[in-house]
């Protein structure tokens, strides 16, 4: 870029005056060009894509800045007061039962680790086959999503959650008794007080149908259900559920990361048998990014929240409680075991394990001016992986099968790992994890997390303790 | 006639014995005293069966239903016949907040008003309403027909898709992207029809088509807000 001033140099001196004086300018230290931290490039590009377009962005996936998260926590270990299991050989059990308050027919999960709810139209056909098949060889559950049930899904699940939306696309009680569980879909970690939209581009013939829409129209998921309103109205909706369904089903009640430790005490209040926390990591198949990235707790500042009003209740253990939000590795799970959860739930990491965002498209997220990782316009239907797509030639590369078992693949050694923590630190089931196996690396983990900082004794908030 | 007296044998037992009644059931015409202003009365029924419930109800009355033909002999509270998908629903008297919501099939009567949100978010469903609707009624309707004789509150139809509303009276006000539309031959063919269904004596020509403008179909800048 030329230095702002250098022509009014050059007609007001000689031309060798001028040659001289821009030799001498190259050798004189220089400021540095500084980017803003406020005005960041993302920033900056964002506000003339805004200038230029009129619309805000939106996007699939979840929070991608950075928020106190269990990388932030450690777990202790074994030492001379506490003594570890032998690895690969001691047990360490790592089965759950889900809904065991009012349920005829809790669900038991060889795995805490369960498939999040992820619609179909959002998804392909093939990736909730892939969802069915990974989760059912791993012994444990998935979950339906806005648009309905499809028989792919029914089919290669064992066990699978029917979600009761407030858009109720395709539901019907054909449908509700079919499922192994019933989830009432409260709020989303990624937006929570927000609906969705599904863009036209992704209406096909069949994901139409399912919804009662004309084709090719813009899909909007309303945001607070169509026929209820308060805990109470949900306490009588729930008992509507379980009169059709016969009492069999556990009925989960899903609420994002926004006051925990209220919406826990309300969802229990109003009958659930499970509850389910997304914290604001959590993924979307699309809403606005100032949603995703401005709304909603951390995951590791609602678990603990959550598990209060549970313990406040009397009831932890009694109403279960799965988290979700960002969840990537065994250790992950461990630490919310610890925290106090009974399971854990994903979307994203699922998502990936099917080879989402893989960089082996690498040329193809180029053209569509990203990079795999990056890759977030799942509503735009273009997915060159196959997955978060409606276009038969795109869903055509996603083998259903592979998929499946590139995801109970995953899900095994999540299990694995988590269980080698658990082991570390003495427990014989991922239950037994307990929050005095934790401790902080950052004051606002230890804050939220409620575990003492690293080399203290000490968190902030602790009881009996001022700052 | 079998008569089953809900106050003295409880919610449980109703529902458990007319989901066991099948499509081949000989026990086709159930009475039920001693309604109470009870929820879920009747939910998740599957066969073709005639229900009549001799008196009010609360939420939820005839959810889910399919195939039976639900009579209230009283008025019914919220959510009346919500996500139904087929068979027939009748109240003689009022219905609260948010009647036939989500319908997929099926037909709603409701002789006397309905309140707010009637048919929202209505998939399919045929609602006929002899008296006045509340405000919000049609949001986000998607398709199937609301038939009000008498007058609509604030809103109607806002965020409509394909769902037809006709209304005889006045209309406080349109909802965004509803607006009023030609009353063609096939329209008034359709009305006679639903009219007779919903046991109403009005005029088919007395009444206002009103749709959507389809003008929020597609997200763009301009309706965004
Ligand atoms: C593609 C996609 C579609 C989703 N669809 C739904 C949905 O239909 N209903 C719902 O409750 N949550 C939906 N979610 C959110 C997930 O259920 C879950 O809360 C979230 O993905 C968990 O966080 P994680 O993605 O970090 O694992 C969706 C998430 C993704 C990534």
């Amino acid at each position: 870029m030329a230095r702002p001033g250098s022509c009014i140099i050059s007609n007001l001196t000689t031309l060798t005056e001028s040659a001289q004086m821009k030799d001498i300018n190259k050798s004189a230290p220089r400021t540095m060009p500084i980017q803003s931290a406020t005005f960041s490039q993302s920033i900056n590009a964002e506000i003339r894509r805004a200038a230029a377009t009129g619309i805000y962005d939106i996007r699939g996936g979840g929070a991608k800045r950075k928020v106190p998260h269990f990388d932030d926590l450690l777990f202790l270990g074994a030492s001379i007061s506490r003594y570890p299991l032998e690895g690969y050989r001691e047990r360490c059990d790592t089965s759950v039962t889900l809904g065991t308050r009012y349920a005829q027919n809790p669900i038991t999960l060889d795995i805490p680790i369960t498939i999040a709810g992820m619609s179909f139209g959002a998804l392909s056909g093939p990736a909730k086959e892939a969802l069915g098949r990974g989760a059912t060889a791993a012994g444990t559950s998935t979950t339906t999503g806005d648009g309905g049930m499809t028989p792919e899904e029914r089919g290669h699940s064992k066990k699978l959650v029917y979600q009761y939306l407030p858009s109720r696309y395709g539901m019907n009680p054909d449908d509700l008794r079919r499922a192994d569980a019933i989830e009432v879909v409260v709020g989303q970690g990624a937006k929570p007080g927000g609906g969705g939209m599904l863009l036209g581009q992704k209406i096909s013939d069949r994901v139409a149908e399912m919804r009662n829409l004309p084709k090719g129209i813009d899909q909007r998921s309303a945001c607070r259900h169509p026929d209820w309103t308060g805990p109470d109205d949900l306490e009588i909706k729930i008992l509507e559920l379980r009169e059709i369904t016969s009492w069999k089903v556990p009925i989960y009640i899903k609420v994002g990361g926004a006051r925990p430790y209220f919406d826990t005490t309300l969802a229990v209040k109003a009958g659930a048998d499970v509850v389910v926390l997304d914290g604001m990591q959590g993924g979307t198949a699309a809403t606005q990014d100032v949603f995703i990235e401005h709304v909603g707790q951390p995951i590791l500042a609602c678990i603990r929240e959550a598990v209060r009003a549970l313990q406040d209740m009397g009831m932890h253990r009694e109403v279960q409680l799965i988290v979700s939000g960002g969840i990537r590795t065994g250790a992950d799970v461990a630490k919310c075991m610890a925290l106090g959860a009974d399971a854990v739930a994903i979307g994203t990491a699922a998502l990936i394990a099917l080879g989402d965002n893989d960089p082996r498209w690498e040329d193809e997220y180029q053209m569509l001016g990203t990079t795999a990782g990056a890759y977030d316009d799942w509503h735009e239907g273009r997915d060159p992986a196959g997955i978060t797509t409606q276009d038969p030639d795109l869903m055509a590369r996603f083998d259903p099968i592979e998929g499946g078992r590139r995801l109970n693949n995953y899900l095994k050694v999540m299990t694995l790992e988590a269980q080698t923590i658990a082991r570390a630190c003495g427990k014989s089931h991922l239950h037994n994890l307990e929050p005095e196996d934790l401790c902080a690396v950052t004051l606002e983990a230890a804050a939220m997390a409620k575990v003492p900082l690293a080399g203290t004794d000490w968190w902030p908030g602790k009881k009996g303790d001022s700052f | 006639m079998q008569t089953f007296d809900l106050a003295a044998e409880g919610l449980r037992k109703l529902n458990a014995t007319l989901h066991a009644q099948t499509a081949s059931t000989n026990q086709t015409s159930w009475e039920i005293v001693n309604p109470k202003g009870s929820h879920a009365i009747a939910v998740g029924l599957d066969a073709p069966m005639e229900v009549n419930v001799k008196g009010s109800t609360g939420y939820y009355c005839a959810g889910m239903n399919k195939q039976a033909t639900v009579h209230v002999h009283g008025s019914a509270g919220p959510g009346v016949a919500e996500n139904m998908m087929s068979g027939t629903v009748i109240i003689d008297g009022d219905a609260s907040q948010y009647a036939g919501a989500t319908g997929h099939g099926g037909t709603l009567i409701i002789k006397g008003n309905a309140s707010s949100r009637c048919g929202i978010s209505m998939k399919g469903i045929d609602i006929i309403v002899h008296g006045n609707i509340g405000h919000m009624s049609a949001f986000m309707a998607q398709s199937g027909n609301l038939v009000v004789c008498g007058d609509a509150g604030d809103a109607l139809g806002d965020s409509l898709y394909e769902a037809r509303l006709f209304v005889r009276g006045n209309v406080k006000s349109l909802g965004a992207d509803c607006i009023e539309k030609e009353m063609r031959p096939e329209h008034i063919e359709l009305l006679t029809e639903l009219l007779a269904r919903g046991g109403c004596d009005a005029k088919p020509e007395e009444f206002k088509r009103y749709g959507s403008a389809r003008q929020l179909y597609n997200f763009k800048p301009d309706n965004a807000y």
